[in-house]
């Protein structure tokens, strides 16, 4: 034996660099790079806001200025104000922290009841994927809009209720993605081998299966950000949104409705804001995709 | 002079394929004659290029494949030049293709006849009368019983040996000039594949086809075709007639082809095999010169790697090539691979016991259904009444072809099922009936396994090091993250991995290498009973024999027992020191591995031991055709298991009474009605050229 063969081998690579390794995969695909840009672009402004020279979103300074329009203290509404003289802009930057953490929260919270309800389902088969399924469709026969309108309504306005009506509509068709994929995953040999050498059942859905499962679940976890936002949006413009005053694109629309056409430049700065962000989810899970398939 | 024009040619074909890294050169330089009638093999190991060559032949690259230069002639005319619609009345007509996967040939929602028909009404102007007239004569030239009913029947009710030889009889329909054959009986059972091979070698006579038989295995080779072309590395780099070739290899790496593959005569102690060192290049690493150059052994710097080497006529030899540049200075007939002989290790105190053990499974049938008929729940078999013993450090095969009921019993043995009776003991402890859950942790520690397919057996979400450590971890060997560390290490040098190794991911990964850490993470827990259910059988033969080199050197080092479950008899007959032979379910045969291999066999065993292509001219082999396929495991045959089958069947009694286990020799049993003095009759299936004066008369060279 070399010297060589008897040293240890060298520790594996840290987080960060595995990350970054991950994330110059989207090189491949520029249509996942636009889609990465948008969702970025966005993530940023969010994360830069208390920072950014706006002025207060809900503070009232001038009603119904439009987009360009000078401000009294000498600074410009570059997207005008709403009926209430708040800054636009502003709103549209701190309605993005609201949307990019909700939407976030409530697909992670709808991903984590809905592999678990799969992996559950798919592993242990029999009784269990009975039971579950059977929940699962009496879920997904519920017309999503009429089941977020309920939840909402009943419970109240939050944050939490918006991710609970979201895991609601959602885990039915995570389970069933997770339940597929687990189905299959779970006849090959290294689970045979996790199960010959004793591991417990949740060490074998946690270690072996569910980290196998991860590459259609990232492009689905993508679109259904992307849904996630709609349906905030949606909700928000029907006035089940999150609780005034905090700045919600969807309400934003809503609030520009009854005005007219002359309030036209309130109701499209949140539109153009929800579809680049949806647009930008839709494209990186289009682009994940395109790359998935390459290897 | 006029020769004849042959049938097809390619002169000087490259091949290439555009990927993400470039365009990548799959076949270089090929050259390639087939003569009317003649059968033309191509050997190589996967990623050598063979099947890309028949792929351009029937210009089905794919949109990412070209022909780069070169040309293929069909009878004198370059494919290259023909039209879309000229080459798709060729395609199907005049050339035709097997694949390996018959259920994949044929379509599943049509009936077989229509299928057949189908291949007539579109080349050729004749009506359905008789398009169905010659399809049921073509039926009944592939051998399958009850045309008629075939003829009605759609694929999934027929067995993988009738859908080949379906695909076969479609191929024939339109009487090719040239059969291109892929690996047409790798899917399927020895017994099975010999009914086919035969089918081939009956056609190519009768009807005169020239084929084109690719495979990896060289005893099929020897069995069907006249001349025979090994690739490797996308180059032809031997040509010549199989008798030739198969006994005067002149390339070095035909050399160590043959030097890998367990032929009768080898031994895992006295002659072990010669694994070929180090990996096939891929296509953009090819080194300079010679693409073998790196791996020979008797490579030559300035020679080897300057320009790149030409296929050369071997002197002594006309029609006999080699593309190597050093053929003539080395001295073939006495060079012998410098095979080391191993001590074998002397077996020590039963180790595993095996005590009448059962194993059914209830066939789930709709309840309601079940109730409406009054039927009650059927019951698959799989395991009927198994009883034998494995020793320390002695190697155990259990032999038998699909649907035997060996992987079940594997899954008994490691508790992943529950016996339905019976009992299995390890080290004096009963486990038949116990969960591997439920198993203490030493007993789970001394029962490991080895899995089949390399792609499969590791989590390729995880790095090779935490799945070997999680092993360590969880047996409880060692706690310390860095003792598990120093632990994986010793282990990787065990299985002769790079330490390096720990941190990368299955998926960079050779299929061989990806076993070596399977070994390893079966190895972890000091086992006392390896199960390896066919752990070399998806690997390439050259790394077939580096793995199992490695199996028996860590168990002759660890003194580990190993149940080694096979369907490969060259294999089994290598590695093992005792046999038991499956059928259905059931033990037809057991015994000492030489017991087993020579008479008296069991009818199944005889016919299994013909059925068995050996790659080596000079051994003789009885020819033993079983007819048939192997029946349903929940539909067993009454009485005798193999009775349907079996060429010795004596009579009613086999087909009513379970037959006697005889006890033959000390170890060695056989379940059989035969009268002792018939058993005791039977002639050698396989003669070695060295006792080939007391062959049996009627021995044909297989």
């Amino acid at each position: 034996m070399t010297d060589l063969a008897n040293k240890p081998y060298p520790p594996a690579p840290g987080f960060l660099k595995t990350l970054i390794s991950s994330l110059s995969l989207l090189r491949e695909s520029p249509i996942a790079i636009a889609g990465f840009v948008l969702i970025f672009g966005w993530i940023l402004l969010a994360l830069l806001a208390p920072i950014l020279p706006l002025y207060d979103p809900n503070i009232p300074l001038e009603p119904f200025k439009f987009p360009g329009a000078a401000a009294k203290d000498g600074g410009t509404y570059w997207l005008g104000t709403d009926h209430k003289g708040r800054d636009i802009l502003s709103r549209i930057i701190f309605g993005a922290q609201q949307v990019l953490v909700w939407a976030t929260l409530a697909t992670a919270v709808a991903y984590v009841v809905g592999m678990a309800m799969g992996v559950v389902a798919g592993y242990l088969g029999g009784w269990w994927d009975e039971a579950i399924s059977f929940i699962a469709n009496v879920l997904l026969s519920f017309p999503v809009m009429v089941l977020y309108i309920v939840i909402v309504s009943y419970m109240g306005a939050t944050g939490l209720n918006i991710v609970l009506a979201v895991t609601f509509a959602s885990a039915p068709g995570i389970m069933r993605i997770v339940r597929g994929l687990v189905l299959d995953l779970k006849t090959r040999d290294y689970v045979f081998a996790a199960q010959t050498r004793g591991e417990s059942t949740l060490y074998i859905m946690l270690i072996e299966l569910l980290p196998n499962a991860r590459g259609p679940l990232i492009v689905d976890a993508s679109l259904r950000l992307g849904y996630t936002t709609i349906t905030i949006a949606m909700l928000g413009y029907l006035g089940l949104g999150l609780p005034p005053p905090d700045p919600d694109w969807g309400k934003m629309i809503s609030e520009a409705q009854p005005l007219g056409s002359f309030a036209g430049y309130m109701a499209i700065a949140p539109a153009v804001a929800i579809s680049s962000l949806v647009l930008g989810f839709n494209l990186l899970a289009d682009g994940l995709r395109e790359i998935s398939m390459k290897d | 002079m006029s020769e004849t024009q042959p049938i097809l040619e390619c002169r000087n074909l490259c091949i290439s394929y555009t990927t993400r890294s470039g365009e990548v050169p799959a076949v270089v330089d090929f050259n390639l004659k087939v003569m009317p009638g003649q059968g033309i093999g191509l050997v190589g190991e996967s990623g050598c290029g063979k099947s890309t060559v028949a792929l351009a032949i029937m210009q089905y690259l794919g949109s990412n494949g070209y022909i780069k230069s070169g040309e293929i002639l069909f009878k004198g005319r370059d494919m290259r030049e023909m039209s879309e619609e000229e080459l798709r009345s060729i395609r199907g007509s005049r050339i035709a293709m097997i694949y390996q996967e018959p259920m994949a040939s044929l379509n599943p929602s049509m009936k077989i006849g229509e299928q057949l028909m189908e291949v007539p009404l579109y080349h050729e102007d004749i009506n359905r009368e008789e398009a169905a007239q010659r399809s049921f004569e073509m039926l009944e030239a592939v051998k399958l019983p009850d045309p008629t009913r075939i003829m009605g029947a759609y694929p999934h009710q027929l067995s993988g040996g009738q859908q080949q030889r379906v695909v076969i009889a479609m191929a024939l329909l339109s009487k090719p000039d040239l059969l291109l054959l892929d690996e047409p009986t790798t899917a399927l059972d020895v017994t099975v594949e010999r009914g086919i091979v035969d089918l081939i070698n009956e056609i190519s006579a009768e009807f005169g086809t020239s084929m084109i038989y690719i495979s990896h295995n060289l005893g099929l080779i020897l069995d069907t075709c006249d001349r025979v072309t090994v690739m490797y590395s996308g180059e032809a780099v031997e040509e010549g007639t199989v008798q030739r070739v198969f006994t005067h290899m002149r390339h070095p790496y035909t050399h160590g082809l043959f030097a890998t593959i367990p032929l009768p005569g080898t031994d895992k102690n006295e002659r072990p095999l010669v694994p070929i060192p180090g990996q096939l290049p891929l296509p953009h690493e090819r080194p300079q010169g010679c693409y073998f150059g790196p791996r020979c052994a008797f490579f030559e710097d300035g020679v080897c790697n300057g320009d790149h080497v030409p296929m050369s006529t071997v002197a002594e030899a006309e029609g006999h090539y080699v593309r190597c540049a050093r053929y003539a200075d080395v001295n073939w007939e006495d060079h012998d691979h410098e095979a080391v002989a191993t001590k074998s290790v002397k077996s020590g105190k039963t180790v595993l016991q095996v005590e009448k053990l059962k194993k059914y499974y209830e066939v789930e049938e709709d309840p309601f259904m079940a109730m409406l008929s009054g039927s009650e729940a059927r019951q698959v078999k799989a395991n009927e009444d198994l009883s034998f013993i494995a020793r320390e450090a002695e190697t155990v095969a259990i032999v038998g072809e699909s649907g035997c009921g060996k992987s079940t019993l594997a899954k008994v043995l490691m508790g992943l099922e529950e016996a339905t009776s019976g009992r299995v003991i390890l080290n004096g402890k009963e486990l038949g009936k116990t969960d591997v859950r439920s198993r203490e942790a030493e007993t789970v520690n001394s029962l490991q396994m080895v899995f089949q397919n390399p792609f499969d057996t590791l989590n390729p979400s995880h790095t090779i090091g935490s799945q070997i450590g999680r092993v360590i971890k969880k047996f409880g060997i060692e706690t310390d993250k860095n003792k598990i560390r120093e632990k994986v290490g010793e282990l990787l040098d065990i299985v002769k991995l790079p330490r390096e190794f720990a941190n990368r991911r299955p998926r960079q990964l050779s299929g061989g290498q990806k076993q070596r850490v399977g070994i390893a993470r079966a190895f972890a827990g000091n086992p006392s009973v390896v199960i390896a259910d066919e752990p070399v059988s998806a690997l390439d033969v050259s790394v077939q024999a580096a793995v199992t080199g490695l199996l028996t050197e860590i168990q002759n080092e660890l003194k580990t027992t190993l149940i080694f479950i096979s369907h490969d008899l060259s294999v089994v007959r290598y590695l093992s020191d005792r046999v038991v032979v499956m059928y259905l379910g059931h033990i037809v045969e057991q015994g000492e591995t030489e017991q087993v291999f020579a008479p008296p066999y069991h009818p199944y065993t005889e016919a299994l031991l013909s059925a068995v292509p050996i790659a080596d001219p000079e051994v003789q082999q009885k020819h033993i055709v079983l007819e048939g396929d192997i029946p349903s495991s929940v539909n067993p045959p009454s009485g005798c298991p193999f009775h349907t089958r079996c060429p010795r069947k004596i009579g009613r009694i086999c087909e009513t009474d379970v037959p006697p286990v005889k006890t033959m020799e000390a170890g060695h049993k056989i379940a059989c009605h035969l009268e002792d003095d018939v058993l005791n009759g039977m002639e050698p299936v396989i003669t070695m050229p060295d006792d080939a004066g007391e062959a049996p008369q009627n021995a044909e060279v297989g």
